[in-house]
């Protein structure tokens, strides 16, 4: 902890060397870019770039329960998952709400989350309460395990001289146990940038002898800043943005992830929404102008107000901007327009369908 | 040390006074804190311009924010070609980065500034917290 208050991940000290722009962030102290964020943000879609997740919360579910346990929490269930597998899902509250989104790794005696930072302790908090009687301990592991993205498209390239993984062979959202730069740890095909690209996870001291290597070899450290705007231009959602306490998944876009084929919390109140379909959705939209519509900005139709700018930021890719807000479903398909409200200019702005940008395969 | 032919703002302006005329610009250190530059919105010629009153708008990727005159007066020119070279403003903001030209109501505004040694050290303490 520093004198602030804020946590510091194990990689710090390197980017306090790189003379890295810090800033406080879900009560960790990050980098919010290095070069620029255009400049990161062009590496990753254009190369490969790097990045520090090692503030995501890491718990370890273990025990005979943990599969029934994970399946009574999560929307979109891992009990037929064999290990290696790696599965993204929502996690809802009774009433259908996110509580957060997460990603689950399946090993042969354990499950290892990865939560966002924002919501990790009340996570930990919600699991063990609901995952009580289901025979599970669970184990809070961010502490101890740091965790980095490596993603674009040379991010193979790049790391296949230093790893002893079979890459070509590690599928998407698929893991291994592997090491690099001689450091043992573990490996997935999973980002959240929409570029190919891996992110692991070693033991908190040995990360900086990880990290070294890959910036030599060519990754470009980079920020949230980039994240933001890489993620976003993918249609990824960011929980505080277009995810929260009252936004349900199948709104918010989310209804692959939603399996009704087993009995999870919040069911009963999805499957009202599902059978009368939601009430509001998720829209994606590009804003004429160069002013950026900020996240809290009023979305306008015919005058009124129909919604807020949950994300809204300069896409580097596109050179245009872009955003995402929550508005009355029948507005919320393509091509339907909008205005949204910029300080005091209102700006003419256009439903398109997500994800903004797609990579070539 | 940053240029001691003009003086500084808290929030990051300069003015090069030269007779009752005022030159405006920003500092390195604020073209520095916003990054990217994305957007940028001048006053106008004949604008009356106020001490600490925003006069304009810039943008980075990061953030919108807004610039405030460092002196009261009319303005008397622009540098309009700016808001599409914002470049320039990046490579050299107390050059080719000028933003207008105030001239002034009350000269006697100018000593409520800081000298360039004076908003060096400002600088260092922001770095520092």
């Amino acid at each position: 902890m520093s004198a602030l208050g804020l946590r510091e991940t194990p990689l710090l000290p390197l980017h306090q060397e790189a003379a890295a722009r810090l800033v406080p962030f879900a009560g960790w102290k990050m980098p919010l870019c290095f070069s620029g964020i255009v400049e990161e943000h062009h590496a990753t879609r254009n190369s490969a770039g790097l990045f520090d997740l090692s503030h995501m919360g890491r718990f370890r579910l273990r025990g005979p329960g943990r599969t029934a346990a994970l399946d009574h929490l999560v929307t979109n269930g891992v009990a037929a998952l064999p290990p290696g597998r790696v599965r993204y899902t929502p996690l809802c509250a009774e009433d259908g709400g996110v509580l957060d989104d997460l990603l689950v790794y399946v090993f042969e005696d354990e499950l290892l989350l990865v939560v966002n930072a924002s919501n990790a302790a009340a996570d930990f908090a919600w699991i063990r309460e609901h995952a009580e009687g289901f025979e599970t301990t669970l184990q809070d592991m961010t502490d101890a395990v740091a965790m980095i993205g490596l993603q674009g498209p040379r991010a193979a390239a790049l790391l296949a001289p230093l790893t002893d993984a079979d890459l070509p062979a590690l599928r998407n959202y698929h893991h291994v146990t592997a090491t690099v730069a001689g450091i043992p740890g573990l490996l997935s095909r999973t980002g959240y940038t929409g570029e190919d690209g891996f992110e692991f996870l070693f033991p908190a001291a040995t990360v900086r002898e990880v990290w070294a290597p890959l910036r030599e070899a060519g990754a470009v450290p980079s920020g949230l800043g980039a994240r933001d705007s890489l993620r976003l231009e993918a249609g990824m959602p960011l929980y505080g943005h277009e995810l929260d306490r009252n936004t349900n998944p199948l709104e918010a876009g989310l209804a692959s992830f939603v399996r009704f084929d087993h009995d999870f919390i919040g069911r009963a109140a999805l499957e009202r929404v599902r059978d009368d379909g939601p009430r509001r959705k998720l829209a994606a939209f590009e804003s004429d102008g160069k002013r950026i519509p900020r996240p809290g900005c009023r979305l306008l139709s015919g005058g009124h107000e129909v919604g807020r700018v949950a994300s809204g930021l300069y896409s580097p890719t596109l050179r245009r901007n872009i955003g995402t807000g929550y508005v009355p479903a029948e507005l919320a398909a393509p091509g339907q327009t909008l205005e949204v409200e910029v300080r005091d200019e209102r700006l003419p702005a256009r439903v398109v369908p997500l994800p903004f940008y797609k990579r070539k395969t | 040390m940053r240029p001691t032919d003009r003086k500084y703002s808290e929030t990051s302006e300069w003015a090069k006074i030269e007779g009752d005329t005022a030159t405006v610009g920003i500092t390195d250190y604020a073209v520095k804190q916003l990054g990217d530059l994305i957007y940028l919105d001048l006053p106008e010629e004949g604008d009356n311009v106020v001490k600490g009153d925003p006069c304009g708008e810039i943008e980075s990727v990061k953030a919108a924010s807004d610039i405030y005159s460092p002196l009261t007066g009319e303005v008397v020119a622009v540098n309009a070609n700016l808001p599409d070279d914002l470049d320039n403003l990046a490579k050299d903001p107390f050059g080719h980065g000028w933003m207008f030209k105030v001239k002034l109501s009350d000269p006697g505004e100018v000593a409520h500034l800081k000298t360039a040694e004076e908003y060096d050290q400002f600088v260092k303490a922001q770095e520092a917290r």
